[in-house]
């Protein structure tokens, strides 16, 4: 059944001509027609734009054309993605009619790989949650329980691989965005390294912490996108010019003697279900050669309390080109200028997006400058640090990652600070700048839960293959 | 104690160019303020012999060329397209300023 197709399942199908381009897109457009009323995954839909795309890929096939993996195949693209001609809202009222004429820099290279990119995602507004509620175009649902959260703030692009609607999608992941709504819906989700992947045109968020990365139902075609995804853009001046290794085929490789920490400041306090399905992946992968080694990494606690300094810090600052001039939302009540940016601000943005853009403006203020955003800079450095040193006894950290199951829509809008928590463990990695995947690992009260493999800066390859032996040794 | 006093939020209101209501507040004072008390934690730490990181990858000083793209990412035309008002290919602004400047 196309519905079920892996990434590597369909390039397959693709190349051998079993089936062609515009059937696999006019059935993802199917599913997202039947679908995509309950789960609202889609901000906007390209039916005509996909099934053009198509034709011209099937085209291209036909004559023998030498074609890349991701041509023909249908992706969901988040909704901070800039798409030449091509609504980008970033869920926010302020954008809600905004074109660009541009296409970010991971959209061009899709568009010149032939991918069919079917349309744009849901997601918490400018990528600020953890539930893909703050969405000016309304939550999105999971798909594994309609009255439950897919997670955020990439819920869209989680949510639409979960109900098979595309077969991939990418994401961006600021302090979890990837990761936590992958383990909220059931789907494999990768954070590269900072840098590893351009940011050109993705409307920023936290600057020295975003990064692009994928949606997919298997761990070797999370590896198949990175590979095509990845590398320097001299438009990204922090991409880094390192050669990309093809991480699909590094996969399979046995992971004898591999060490793994299980570090302990990630499972104080965890419910105790969640506790034991990690510690279960940390048995199957023993029983394949690892070796479990409990590590501890003493900065753990702190690297919240930095990431609500840095982060809105660099929010208020990225968010200030939003002033209704330009592009975008302007208030038909201003008078003068300066109600030109106060009325289009205050109407324009959501709660959520204004509580960050003060403490922003706050913690970077004069006079409280050292005290929150140095010193949170500083401490930064010790989180790096812990990594650094952890890094030099084992190779990967296996963690849970989110300390909650998907909860129910509207149970923590109401309190920030709650919503905070649920990225307690995938904030730390963003702050060290380090890679990390979260892979499907069972489930609790029928709701999945997401094991995450975190590894030194630069080493996909490495948790990409853990992740990968684990997930085929699942039962 | 970091409780934001309703004029600190009104200031940072204004700093950042949001328009709040008087009636949200309040609101804002309590949240930001236990949210500050939150990252506050990191006050424990006390004296922190660290270099602050800024670029987590150690990339430093990345420059290029002084000179102009080859290629226009936008047209003039395009970009105009999505400003809110325009008048003779310029975007149309409100006053910036008053005759009557109060005092």
């Amino acid at each position: 059944m196309l519905s079920k197709l892996s990434l590597s399942q369909a390039i397959e199908k693709l190349e051998s001509k079993e089936i062609s381009s515009e059937e696999l897109t006019r059935f993802s457009l199917s599913v997202i027609e039947n679908k995509d009323k309950d789960i609202n995954a889609f901000i906007t839909v390209l039916t005509d734009e996909a099934i053009d795309a198509a034709k011209i890929v099937d085209g291209k096939r036909l004559k023998g054309e030498k074609l890349s993996h991701l041509a023909g195949i249908p992706v969901g693209v988040k909704d901070n993605f800039s798409t030449k001609n091509v609504l980008t809202t970033a869920g926010s009222k302020i954008l809600s009619n905004y074109i660009p004429c541009f296409d970010s820099a991971i959209v061009k290279k899709l568009k010149n790989q032939h991918a069919i990119i079917i349309g744009k995602t849901n997601m918490d507004e400018f990528a600020m949650g953890s539930s893909t509620e703050s969405s000016f175009f309304g939550p999105t649902k999971n798909p594994r329980d309609l009255e439950r959260v897919p997670g955020g703030s990439s819920g869209g692009s989680a949510a639409a691989v979960a109900s098979d609607e595309v077969i991939y999608s990418l994401g961006s992941d600021t302090g979890g965005s990837i990761r936590q709504p992958a383990s909220f819906c059931g789907v494999v989700g990768l954070k590269p390294t900072y840098g590893r992947v351009s940011r050109w045109g993705l409307l920023a968020m936290g600057s020295s912490l975003d990064q692009i990365g994928p949606f997919t139902k298997t761990v070797k075609d999370s590896a198949i996108v990175l590979e095509n995804i990845a590398g320097a853009d001299k438009m990204d001046s922090t991409s880094v010019d390192r050669e990309v290794p093809e991480y699909s085929k590094m996969l399979g490789k046995s992971v004898k003697g591999i060490k793994i920490g299980i570090p302990k400041e990630y499972f104080e306090g965890l419910d105790k279900n969640i506790k034991e399905s990690v510690m279960e992946a940390a048995e199957i992968l023993a029983k394949e050669g690892a070796q479990i080694i409990d590590v501890s990494l003493p900065y753990t606690k702190y690297a919240l309390p930095v990431y609500y300094i840095i982060m809105p810090a660099e929010v208020s600052s990225n968010l200030s080109r939003y002033d209704g001039i330009k592009y975008g939302f302007c208030s038909k009540d201003a008078e003068n200028l300066m109600e030109t940016y106060l009325k289009s601000r205050e109407e324009g943005f959501g709660a959520e997006v204004k509580r960050r853009i003060m403490i922003g403006a706050y913690v970077l203020s004069s006079g409280y400058y050292d005290a929150y955003y140095l010193r949170a800079q500083k401490v930064r450095a010790l989180v790096k640090k812990d990594y650094d040193d952890v890094f030099s006894k084992v190779d990967v950290l296996l963690t849970p990652t989110s300390p909650v199951l998907p909860f129910k829509i509207g149970e923590k809008m109401t309190d920030p600070l709650s919503m905070y928590l649920a990225d307690i463990y995938t904030v730390p990695v963003n702050i060290a700048g380090v890679p990390a995947i979260s892979v499907p690992g069972g489930e609790v009260d029928n709701l999945p839960v997401g094991i995450q493999f975190i590894g030194p800066q630069w080493s996909e390859e490495k948790i990409l293959n853990v992740a990968y032996i684990f997930e085929n040794n699942r039962r | 104690m970091s409780k934001l006093s309703k004029e600190q939020v009104k200031n940072i209101a204004k700093l950042s160019r949001l328009g709040i209501k008087e009636s949200e507040i309040d609101k804002y004072s309590k949240e930001i303020s236990d949210i500050l008390t939150y990252v506050e934690q990191l006050n424990e730490l006390g004296v922190i012999c660290a270099e602050p990181v800024s670029q987590i990858t150690g990339l430093e000083s990345v420059t290029r060329e002084d000179a102009k793209y080859e290629q226009k990412i936008c047209s003039k035309e395009e970009l105009l397209k999505n400003a809110p008002e325009i008048k003779d290919d310029s975007i149309k602004v409100k006053p910036v300023f008053e005759e009557r400047e109060s005092i």
